[in-house]
């Protein structure tokens, strides 16, 4: 893999990344000489860099400051200079962000305008989750919204044709438009490491399994911060996202099985009927420029002690499956996390997905934050209880942020199946939270807070299986 | 009309498309270098070994820099000369810069700045103010306490109420991290700089390469946010791209990283605040006792500026017959805490509103009652003087509250919020308000001053220049109207230009909330001085009196006639009329002794108030504000819409600092919350769901610009009443008065729940 071929503000473009990190960010500034994308964080927090990228899939909003120019292969980069018309005219949003006073000190405008022309080019109106990853110091957003609203009700305009254009390259077979797949090569010689793009799980298999001490990047927005932040050199990697097949959602039965890269967004809405508390969970997990791009295997591998996905998949009692060359092997989820970052997976070994019940109404994922968009988990509890004829007849509850890996909370468990569903088998079972959890104090929340909103949380799981109000987002004025 | 037209920012456009150029949009001369710092790891620490073979080895390395090759080294500090550029011998804070590394690349520079083998000899690092105050580290030789009656009168109280809370210092979080450009020049040096105040850039970097000021130029179009964050902080960055500009001969531009920006510079100065007041059984204010025991980091920055406003907003609205401030300012080896929006006035304010309301809980009165019982005498009725011996002549905060009560329908939802909560056994409701009295003008009196200049050309196109600095604030596009409303003219007709110290010289910071108020001032001068020798002339040419000239609608019209304006340049110009002038502008009436803690330091307060309602889970501690209703006082509002965008942003910000903005360090003094994964300013959902906001526009009894109020800061005080919604929810769940933290996030309010639950 050499190059890497893009539309880039409808026209296309083919370019040698300096190395398979470098960012989209970088390219546009300081490449293609686009200074009106800017960098306010660099790690995928506070959405300035937003960009539009559209593919078959349809048009999302990314973070360009974490995303690798091989992502975007065969995709459509839409940047705020490429919004406006091509006789200079304004697209909705911009004309709404001026006549609605939604900028001021205007450094994180661009992001917010990529975002809310997404989100009006998609109908999304819900601005609260469409906008959850721009953040502004200026405004306190009042004005943002009201241009938002403003411009959902003006047409899309027709020069953002992005995906007409991927669609017309897809079926006249163009491999420049469509997602091409590449083969295996560096960047930059020889002597550079390989740098692989498969377009089948096969072809990952056999790669991953001859470079076992590669990376495998999905959506990057974890791996991209080791660039960004860590300043690492990554050596061999692989781009996973043109294996389609790991990214079917498939109902079987009574299962459903998601493949590893289903972005965590594709996810949510696949969930939303099926487990709505996960789902809702899943509309705090980042923002949406990282649900667009994180993907459900990757929020496991990673084996991350905070990532939202574990807890409530542990709960539902999701089964992983794993691939090794041609052997698949399938683990219950909580064997997997053995230890902190250390998980059961041998060397070429990768998560090619899971699968969960496709029902299980007594789930409830509650997580807690400092702020609630867009933040990492404090602690995450996830509690999955059957109960019949007023006995606890099973029990599955899992934290995340409570121990070095997303856990089962057992002796919870233990006390209380079998006994009667009632406040007091709850207030017996909260002794068993610290035999479960010795949780760590760091700068989201202190160790007491921790195991005290653990024991908590159960309190609310009961009050809300009963239908009473646990929640301030349920709470108007 | 243009003053008081509800017109965009005048950058709206170039905002939305992309095309609004920072620092880091500006191209520079080719073969441009990048600076980045190598940062302390200790708290405190010798240095008793620096190896840099590594980094001066890495790619891409052109220069490195650090106390054993820069044996003149320049200081960056705004006040005292306490802040080496980088450190000599010791390190004094866990992000110190160490040394400076000057690349070919940004990422280069980066990179290398992590390849330096540091020896370090660690000593006691002080990192919070008990630690300090017990070791006697301060600035000052001791506390700074002012005091007005007997304090001792607290034993005639009624009631008496004790207390100490912390209040959390805040991260600027402008979206625009620090940014300098150094460009050499055949005799000089050429800065552009996101900062709040070119005239200190252009005064530092002149100290640290031993030229006039006269030789730098500093040149500053607009910043992505200020905050306060940019008055003093971007010194660092300036200085090191002019020295190693000037050891290179190349363009040097330096760009913080934002975790290297969050690690290096100061944040708002926390505090604890211990309290003891005493009041009659109405609740009437006897005595009020307080110490401040202020975090002011290693170096003293403009610490004593910050602790002296706080002193100064201690009595907010309210006349306190006894009152004593004690205010340490204590060193501490963490970043050097400077301004933020507020300038310690916020902290001073929350520290009185906590008084009231335990007062009122005590009494088991609404916190409202006991406020207007203690009000400043109102505008008209024979005045009350400050704690500091200046007259409130001005105070509407009784107008203000009877109109924001009835607006916000406060009473009602008081006794709606007491219903719901009776039935809501884990969910609890709160309301508050709170009034808000911020003092205008610089405390350092002689910084009130500004100057401006405005062309008119030829073909009777306008220019203007002036000493502010445009932060998002809107300052340009208000001086433009002001300057446009002079000459009869509409505001996109006069053509706004970068603050450049070129052009005007000895500027202020673009701070204490005073940019339109002295460079509006000073550029309405120069206009009107133009415009007086245009009335003149024409006058003359017309045989009428100077002062029967109108400028007005884009005419001119004298004796009769009506002329375009442009006509009128033109014939001015060839009759050789100036057609340049200088404005300036100094704030009449003020004084101010700060080591008496006597004087007029205001020319005038702005006010305003605001309800919040909040809800709390008693199981997490989780909260969210629900509504929010703002009346704000912006005197004749220069653009209402500039100024509800204020008003607004300021509340969020405010409401953010005492709710999710948390910082941490943790015991090796690391800052913890270095980035915005770990530090939470308020998103998107975080604004009130119903966000009323309304300014009182009577006309300022000072003769201000257009009789304006300053805007900038006084509405971020309107975020306490988040803060005292959410105690207010705490008291829902038990007898005692709430012991909370700010912020109040979710584990604080918890704790606070428990205790109260506890008594």
């Amino acid at each position: 893999m050499t190059q890497v071929t893009f539309l880039l503000n409808g026209a296309p473009v083919c370019v040698t990344p300096a190395n398979p990190s470098q960012t989209l960010l970088d390219y546009l500034r300081e490449t293609a000489g686009l200074k009106g994308t800017k960098e306010g964080c660099n790690e995928g927090d506070c959405g300035a860099c937003t960009v539009m990228v559209t593919d078959a899939q349809g048009a999302r909003a990314l973070n360009a400051c974490i995303l690798f120019l091989p992502q975007l292969q065969g995709k459509a980069i839409r940047t705020v200079e490429g919004l406006t018309g091509p006789n200079g005219e304004a697209h909705p949003v911009q004309t709404a962000m001026i006549a609605h006073h939604g900028s001021q000190c205007g450094f994180c405008t661009p992001g917010f305008v990529m975002s809310m022309a997404t989100a009006q080019l998609n109908g999304d109106a819900d601005h609260d989750t469409t906008l959850a990853g721009n953040l502004c110091r200026c405004t306190g957003y009042a004005p943002i919204i009201r241009a938002a609203q403003a411009a959902q009700t003006q047409p899309v305009p027709d020069w953002l044709n992005d995906a007409s254009f991927i669609r017309a390259q897809i079926s006249s077979g163009d491999p420049k438009g469509a997602e091409s797949p590449l083969g295996a090569g560096g960047f930059g010689g020889a002597s550079s490491p390989p740098v692989f793009r498969p377009a089948s799980s096969d072809a990952l298999a056999d790669w991953y399994l001859a470079n076992p001490l590669a990376t495998l990047i999905a959506g990057a927005t974890d791996v991209g911060l080791w660039v960004t932040k860590q300043l690492r050199d990554l050596g061999p990697v692989a781009f996973l996202n043109g294996v389609t097949d790991l990214q079917q959602i498939e109902r079987q039965g009574a299962l459903v099985h998601i493949g590893a890269g289903v972005t965590v967004e594709a996810l949510r809405k696949a969930l939303l009927p099926l487990h709505p508390s996960f789902a809702a969970m899943l509309q705090r997990y980042g923002s949406t420029q990282v649900r667009n791009a994180a993907t459900i295997g990757g929020n496991i591998a990673n084996g991350s002690p905070i990532g939202d996905g574990p807890p409530a998949l542990i709960a539902l009692g999701a089964t992983l499956h794993l691939r090794r060359g041609g052997d698949m092997r399938s683990i219950p989820l909580e064997s997997f996390f053995l230890d902190y970052r250390k998980q059961d997976r041998r060397a070429g070994e990768f998560v090619a997905g899971i699968s969960i019940p496709a029902q299980a109404p007594a789930l409830r994922c509650y997580k807690i934050s400092k702020r609630f968009d867009q933040d990492i988990s404090a602690l995450c509890g996830c509690f999955n209880v059957t109960v019949d004829a007023g006995q606890v007849t099973a029990a599955r509850i899992a934290f995340g942020g409570m121990a070095g890996i997303s856990k089962r909370a057992a002796h919870v468990e233990a006390a209380l199946v079998g006994q009667p569903w009632s406040l007091q088998t709850l207030k017996a079972a909260t002794a068993a939270f610290a035999q479960d959890f010795q949780p760590l104090s760091d700068m989201r929340a202190s160790a007491d807070y921790r195991l005290l909103t653990a024991q908590n949380l159960l309190t609310r799981y009961f009050h809300d299986l009963s239908g009473q109000p646990v929640s301030v987002q349920q709470v108007h004025a | 009309m243009t003053i008081g037209a509800s017109l965009p920012h005048d950058s709206a456009p170039l905002h939305v498309t992309g095309q609004a150029r920072y620092v880091d949009d500006v191209p520079l001369p080719e073969g441009a270098l990048h600076l980045a710092f190598g940062l302390s790891t200790e708290a405190h620490a010798d240095i008793t070994a620096l190896d840099l073979t590594q980094v001066r080895a890495a790619p891409g390395v052109v220069a490195v820099f650090s106390a054993q090759n820069l044996p003149d080294m320049p200081d960056v500090s705004p006040t005292v000369h306490d802040e080496p550029l980088l450190a000599v011998g010791k390190v004094h804070y866990a992000g110190q810069p160490v040394f400076l590394i000057v690349a070919q690349s940004h990422l280069q520079a980066r990179k290398a700045a992590r390849l330096a083998k540091i020896t370090y000899a660690p000593l006691p690092a002080l990192l919070t103010v008990e630690q300090a105050l017990a070791a006697n580290s301060r600035f000052e030789q001791g506390p700074i306490i002012w005091s007005r009656g007997d304090v001792a009168d607290m034993a005639k109280a009624a009631v008496v109420v004790e207390g100490e809370f912390e209040v959390g210092g805040q991260e600027h979080f402008y979206l625009e991290g620090q940014i300098a450009a150094a460009i050499p020049q055949e005799d000089g040096m050429h800065i552009i700089a996101s900062t709040q105040h070119p005239t200190e850039i252009q005064h530092k970097v002149a100290h640290a390469l031993h030229l006039p000021m006269s030789a730098v130029r500093v040149e500053m179009r607009r910043m992505g946010g200020g905050f306060g964050g940019k008055e003093s902080q971007g010194n660092a960055l300036a200085v090191a791209c002019a020295v190693a500009a000037h050891a290179t001969g190349k363009p040097c531009k330096m760009r913080y990283d934002r975790d290297d920006d969050m690690v290096i510079t100061g944040k708002r100065h926390d505090l604890k605040i211990r309290y003891k007041a005493g009041a009659d059984a109405e609740g009437r204010l006897i005595a009020v006792d307080f110490t401040h025991l202020v975090r002011c980091g290693y170096s003293q920055d403009l610490s004593l500026a910050v602790a002296d406003r706080a002193m100064l907003h201690a009595d907010n609205c309210y006349w306190i017959p006894n009152i004593r401030i004690e205010s340490h300012r204590l060193k501490t080896n963490t970043q050097s805490a400077t301004a933020y929006r507020g300038f310690g006035g916020p902290q001073g304010i929350v520290g009185i509103e906590r008084v009231i309301d335990h007062l009122a809980h005590h009494l088991h009165l609404d916190p409202v009652t006991v406020m207007q019982r203690n009000l400043y005498a109102p505008m008209g009725s024979a005045p009350q003087t400050t704690p500091y011996g200046m007259e409130v002549d001005d105070s509407i905060t009784d107008q203000i509250l009877d109109r924001l009560m009835a607006t916000s329908d406060y009473q009602a939802r008081r006794k709606a919020v007491a219903a719901f909560n009776a039935t809501s056994p884990i969910l609890k409701k709160g309301i508050a308000l709170t009034p808000v009295k911020f003092g205008i003008s610089f405390t350092l009196t002689f910084l009130n001053q500004a100057g401006a200049l405005v062309h008119v050309y030829q073909d009777g196109s306008v220019i203007v220049n002036h000493g502010g600095t445009e932060m998002g604030q809107g300052l340009n596009q208000k001086v433009a109207q002001v300057t446009a409303q002079v000459f009869g003219l509409t505001s996109v007709q006069v053509k706004i230009t970068a603050a450049d110290t070129g052009k005007v010289p000895n500027t202020s910071a673009t701070a204490a909330s005073s940019g339109s108020d002295l460079n509006g001032k000073a550029a309405e001068n120069a206009a009107l001085a133009i415009r007086d020798r245009l009335s003149a002339f024409i006058a003359d040419k017309h045989g009428v009196e100077p002062q029967t000239v109108r400028f007005k609608d884009g005419q001119v019209r004298v004796g009769g006639e009506v002329y375009d304006f442009a006509r009128v340049i033109a014939w001015a110009y060839q009759a050789r009329v100036s057609l340049s002038s200088t404005g300036f502008y100094a704030t009449p009436k003020i004084n101010w002794d700060r080591v008496k803690g006597q004087g007029r330091p205001f020319l005038y307060f702005a006010y305003g108030a605001s309800v919040t309602e909040v809800v709390i889970d008693t199981l997490t501690g989780e909260n969210r504000i629900l509504r929010c209703d703002i009346l704000h006082d912006t005197g004749t509002s220069l653009n209402p819409v500039l100024d509800i965008g204020q008003v607004e942003g300021a509340y969020v910000q405010g409401a953010g600092w005492l709710t999710t903005e948390e910082l941490v360090w943790n015991a090796k003094g690391h800052l913890t919350t270095h980035a915005p994964s770990t530090y939470k300013i308020p998103a998107v959902s975080d604004r009130p769901p119903i966000f009323n906001v309304d300014l009182w526009t009577v006309p300022n009894a000072e003769d201000t610009v257009g009789k304006s109020k300053a805007v900038g800061e006084p509405p971020f005080n309107l975020g306490i009443s988040a803060f005292m919604a959410i105690s207010h929810a705490i008291s829902a769940c038990g007898p005692a008065y709430p012991a909370l933290n700010a912020p109040a996030t979710a584990e604080r309010v918890l704790m606070a729940v428990q205790r109260v639950q506890d008594v």
